[in-house]
């Protein structure tokens, strides 16, 4: 019994001195931690997306502190996070408008395949046989790479077998820009609503070979725009987000469907009627413009 | 303690009883952080400093414990010195080297549950070693962890590209490696330095 005793005495003070040479250490060897730091964890999305490129969501939120990062360095967080931290930081919130993620391809079942597919379920992996199953270089694979890569189940692959994006879950991580190997996802206004969902860059002839959904750079959308917010750049017609009024002018007047909303059928002939109307009603003021000068020429004499 | 006999103990501790392949202490670390070679000597280093650090502490307790005829509570007082010493080694690398800390990160704290530590402590005590003897003996067997994890952690590098069976993915190909490599360590058994 006095062994028994005598032991767990012994080890009992043997503990209790290495607990207090630790909890001397814990004293001496204190380091500061900014109270500021967790304050702005919080705030961040929490996802650990690595959207932000640091490590997760801590080695963010030390960035922030060290001033290496913005205070919006989060997009997941968004502009109310940013808020919150610029409070913390005692900065200004940069007033930024919210982005999204959004796909410029629209090709899926009208985009000719070069051939069938049947290796890993990836568009990585698709893309190094011969280029890819797609005779668009510039098409979507629908193998969901994109899909997989997004933690805030915001893309999804259509029933076209193209990718979309769900506006209203996209937080602009930037996770799928990243992994997209044709590069196809770019990052958009979320108020934007049109938009030109193909990227193919090669002349038309070519391109209307490879897929029906296509941007043949025929520069319909940029005469019709009334805003000069389209323009076709490296033969794919190109929206200008700033000065786009969302008028849908564009989508309709396109006769490859390749600008969103694609419009339905009678929307394009009341588009069509309307334009003829307009032309008929430019061509008679002109005829009767015409005609009252020379009347007029005529009255002089 | 003679030259020779401080030799003889590396020696051993390193190749011929190296820890890891032919004792088969500490194998959770050795699978655990071996898929990367970097960090796998990341952990060889921090298990070396550990064990160094516990030899020479656990002797001092050692020999309390003996004059107090407690001999047998060795195994209980040393994991609570393992233990306490790696806490301590946490805070002091936290304040005074925060880019060692970061780089070791969750290893440190698992060293604390490493049986290779424990082992080296009680294994100066079986072979009774005096204190410089312990602490050869604790740094080199640090080192043979080190050998051990980083030869390991190279071929399963290479694994990752190896073309074998599906049913072998993950833990069973890495212990069939780990069988082969210390296979091939027990060709050092026999090596003496000699006069012993």
């Amino acid at each position: 019994m006095m062994n028994v005793i005598f032991a767990v005495l012994v080890l009992g003070v043997i503990a209790v001195v290495f607990g207090l040479v630790l909890s001397v250490a814990a004293k001496a060897f204190e380091v500061e931690v900014d109270e500021r730091l967790p304050k702005i964890q919080e705030c961040l999305a929490g996802a650990n997306c690595g959207g932000c490129g640091y490590p997760g969501c801590a080695g963010c939120a030390e960035a922030i502190l060290a001033g290496k990062a913005p205070v919006n360095a989060c997009a997941p967080a968004g502009a109310e996070g940013a808020a919150k931290i610029a409070a913390i930081m005692g900065m200004e919130a940069p007033s930024g408008e919210k982005m999204v993620a959004h796909v410029t391809c629209n090709g899926g079942e009208a985009a000719v395949k070069s051939f069938e597919y049947v290796g890993l379920h990836d568009c990585v992996a698709a893309t190094k046989v011969a280029g890819g199953p797609t005779a668009c270089a510039f098409g979507c694979l629908g193998y969901g790479t994109c899909v997989a890569a997004c933690q805030f189940d915001a893309i999804h692959i259509n029933e076209k077998g193209v990718a979309e994006v769900d506006k209203e879950k996209c937080t602009d991580c930037g996770a799928c820009r990243e992994v997209c190997p044709r590069k196809l996802i770019v990052e958009v206004p979320y108020k934007q609503k049109v938009f030109v969902n193909c990227a193919n860059k090669e002349k038309g002839p070519a391109v209307t070979k490879v897929c029906a959904n296509s941007c043949i750079a025929c520069g319909m959308c940029e005469r019709t725009c009334k805003f000069d917010a389209i323009h076709v750049v490296n033969n794919v017609a190109v929206v200008d987000y700033d000065k786009c009024r969302n008028c849908t002018m564009c989508a309709k007047a396109c006769p490859r469907n390749a600008i969103e909303p694609i419009p339905t059928p009678e929307e394009k002939e009341k588009f069509k009627a309307a334009q003829k109307a307009a032309a008929e009603r430019k061509a008679a003021a002109a005829k009767a413009a015409a005609e009252a000068s020379a009347a007029e020429a005529h009255k002089a004499e | 303690m003679s030259v020779t006999k401080l030799l003889a103990i590396s020696l051993g501790a390193i190749l011929t009883n190296n820890f890891i392949f032919s004792q088969f202490l500490g194998i959770c670390p050795f699978l655990g952080v071996s898929k990367k070679s970097d960090t796998a000597v990341g952990m060889g280093l921090a298990v070396t400093f550990v064990m160094g650090l516990a030899s020479a502490f656990c002797f001092g307790v050692n020999k309390l414990l003996v004059a107090l005829g407690l001999d047998y509570m060795q195994t209980v007082a040393f994991i609570l010195v393992v233990a306490s010493l790696v806490q301590f080694i946490e805070m002091f690398l936290k304040k005074s080297m925060p880019t060692l800390y970061t780089a070791l990160g969750v290893y440190l704290p698992l060293i604390t549950t490493n049986c290779a530590v424990l082992g080296v402590v009680l294994l100066n005590v079986q072979n009774d070693y005096n204190f410089i003897g312990s602490v050869v003996y604790g740094i080199t067997g640090g080192l043979g962890f080190l050998l051990a994890i980083y030869l390991f952690s190279t071929v399963r590098e290479r694994l990752e590209f190896a073309d074998y069976p599906k049913a072998f993915e993950g833990f069973p190909i890495a212990l069939i490696t780990a069988g082969l490599i210390a296979l091939a360590f027990m060709g050092f058994s026999g090596l003496q330095v000699w006069p012993m």
